[in-house]
């Protein structure tokens, strides 16, 4: 009978998925040198390679270099890693759920939702019933960013996408939108809010890996993780579904239960890593992007890739950024936009025949 | 056997399909044919499950569509879209293994269709009749690498197959699916080419503003009367003169088989 195969396979000579697990080797190895290049960087002049040659001897470590490296510098680099990672994991399933490789949460607006949602918690977090209050605790601003994020995300879909097909246009339009009515309302929320709220809410304006404590990681590291590590289970559905909603469903695809999944990864993440690092641009739509130039569009390979770049390229620019005018440190979203604004017009020229705008 | 029984389906406030039955054997192929906007791809993306039904059910080798599992119908029957966008730079080959399992079969089906040594070409560069045989090619691989019990028969449902194609292309496209059903699976094709019909279904639907008005074998249905109504303009059936200048295509094309050569 003509419809059943012998199961010979044979990996064809176009077969990029070798070169894609070489690149994944390759990702953790520059993860580790930029993870060791963060912990030895920062304006306190401590000297990473003279305290392990001092430990190494056998001798304890004076209090201020250990406070240096274990409070600051490590609680730093971890939450880099998984803002990072999480950041560049959003931005890829959210081009894969809507088939587009412009869509990143913090241009299309749902960034913005999770800061809305963030700063709705900081300012009006105190008016609420106090037995609610204490239940949430401090899992308030983290939850409530990603309630925003998840909102922006569902309306953003249901406004850009007409029966399985998604309108770059229409998508990057809402996506402006979007972000100017929750400028707006945060707008209204700084005029109300109170000294010591003002304070927390200069935060949101410009991303910052500089708040990092082991409290936010313990607060960020449950939401980011499982995503982390359960997203590939998605790769497949998100390669089926770059041929259409239908396509992927005559493909045996659910399609209505892979993309509240995708909306709900992109949602937590994105919020989770809002809520701790505030609003970092551009990492979502740099790392996917230049992942799919070197090894192809296919996410079971896209996904764990974008997490190990994603996390070594804001590592990297956190370095940059404390670097560059020490003892003082720039806004990381300073760098990240200068070096993901220019990829995006490249990306924008490059489609702009196929994107029908 | 795919089966539809009393179909009613509306896109928003119009009733595209009005209490339609259809019938399709394995084995056979099966054209569905009509003028522009009588509902014949309405009527594929129901019997696909694409579409909800207000009434009626769809049931393929005895199991009702509404129910059962994408993955378990994906396995029975694939699916050919009119035309599909792509995205991302994926390429020729990667595309033929996207949403399937079966990742090795990507050459093979892509040599059935023509395009052998296509593989590494992206997608986006390869012309619309290229691209048209490329999702062709992911529709074989999806049937042949299901896994499944063997003696229930595939299905290719294929929406305007040779729609973008040139006349060789359109053949060779036209001879696979007829080889796929002399094996032993059912296709259902829409056309719009009444030439092609006529040369390669075993039975035709002809449909008219989202009704069935005629099916059967082609003699009995391509008919002056029965096409002139529908298609609502003179249209005499005829056959080929022996002698004097007719550009019509011919029947065999060397060299073609349904599925990969054992």
């Amino acid at each position: 009978m003509a419809w059943v195969l012998p199961a010979l396979q044979i990996a064809p000579h176009w077969d990029r998925s070798h070169r894609a697990r070489r690149v994944f080797a390759a990702l953790w190895l520059l993860l580790a040198v930029m993870a060791a290049l963060s912990l030895a960087t920062g304006a306190s002049g401590v000297s990473v390679p003279r305290l392990a040659a001092d430990w190494l001897a056998g001798n304890s470590l004076p209090l201020r270099e250990q406070v240096v490296l274990f409070d600051i510098r490590l609680p730093r680099l971890c939450m880099g890693i998984l803002v990072g990672a999480a950041l560049a994991v959003s931005g890829a399933l959210m081009q894969g759920l809507f088939r587009n490789p412009l869509a990143d949460p913090g241009l299309v607006g749902v960034g913005a939702g999770a800061s809305l949602g963030a700063v709705l918690a900081i300012v009006l977090g105190g008016a609420l019933p106090a037995g609610l209050a204490s239940l949430l605790s401090q899992h308030l601003v983290p939850f409530a960013a990603f309630l925003g994020s998840w909102i922006a995300t569902l309306v953003l879909y249901a406004v850009s996408s007409r029966q399985g097909r998604t309108s770059v246009a229409t998508m990057l339009l809402a996506g402006i939108a979007f972000a100017s009515l929750a400028m707006a309302a945060t707008g209204i929320l700084i005029f109300v809010a109170d000294d010591q709220q003002l304070r927390d809410l200069t935060f949101w304006g410009m991303g910052s890996l500089g708040g990092a404590s082991w409290h936010k990681i313990t607060v960020a590291a449950p939401l980011i993780l499982p995503i982390l590590v359960l997203s590939p289970l998605l790769a497949r559905g998100l390669n089926a579904l770059a041929l259409g909603e239908a396509a992927a469903l005559h493909a045996g695809v659910k399609v209505e239960r892979l993309k509240t999944l995708t909306i709900l990864c992109v949602a937590a993440a994105t919020g989770a890593a809002v809520a701790i690092a505030g609003g970092i641009g551009f990492i979502g739509i740099v790392v996917p992007h230049l992942l799919r130039l070197g090894t192809g569009p296919d996410h079971r390979f896209l996904l764990p890739n974008a997490a190990l770049l994603g996390a070594s390229l804001l590592i990297g620019a956190d370095i940059i950024a404390r670097l560059i005018v020490a003892p003082a440190e720039l806004p990381i979203g300073i760098i990240t936009a200068l070096l993901g604004a220019p990829v995006f017009l490249v990306i924008l020229l490059r489609s702009r025949g196929m994107l029908d705008l | 056997m795919l089966h539809a029984t009393n179909l009613t389906v509306s896109l928003g406030s119009r009733t595209i399909l009005q209490d339609v039955s259809f019938t399709a054997q394995a084995g056979q192929l099966t054209a569905i044919v009509g003028p522009n906007g009588s509902g014949k791809s309405t009527l594929l993306r129901a019997l696909t499950g694409e579409l909800p039904c207000i009434r009626g059910t769809v049931t393929l080798n005895g199991a009702d569509i509404a129910s059962t599992h994408p993955a378990r119908l994906a396995a029975m029957r694939a699916v050919l879209p009119q035309s599909t966008p792509l995205a991302f730079p994926f390429l020729a080959g990667e595309v033929v293994g996207l949403g399937g399992r079966a990742q090795g079969l990507a050459d093979r089906a892509l040599a059935a269709v023509g395009l052998a040594g296509f593989g590494g070409r992206f997608y986006q560069e390869l012309s619309g009749g290229e691209q048209q045989r490329v999702q062709l090619a992911r529709v074989l691989a999806q049937v042949w690498g299901s896994a499944g019990p063997t003696d229930t028969p595939r299905w290719l449902l294929l929406d305007e197959p040779v729609s973008s194609l040139d006349i060789g292309h359109q053949l060779l496209v036209m001879n696979l699916a007829r080889a796929f059903a002399d094996a032993g699976g059912g296709v259902v094709a829409v056309m719009h080419d009444l030439n092609l019909t006529a040369m390669f279904a075993d039975q035709v639907a002809l449909i008219s503003k989202g009704r069935i008005t005629g099916a059967g074998a082609p003699p009995a249905i391509l008919t002056d009367a029965l096409l002139s109504q529908a298609y609502d303009c003179s249209i005499t059936v005829n056959t080929a003169p022996r002698d004097g200048t007719f550009v019509l295509p011919h029947l065999s094309l060397p060299g073609v088989s349904a599925g990969p050569s054992r």
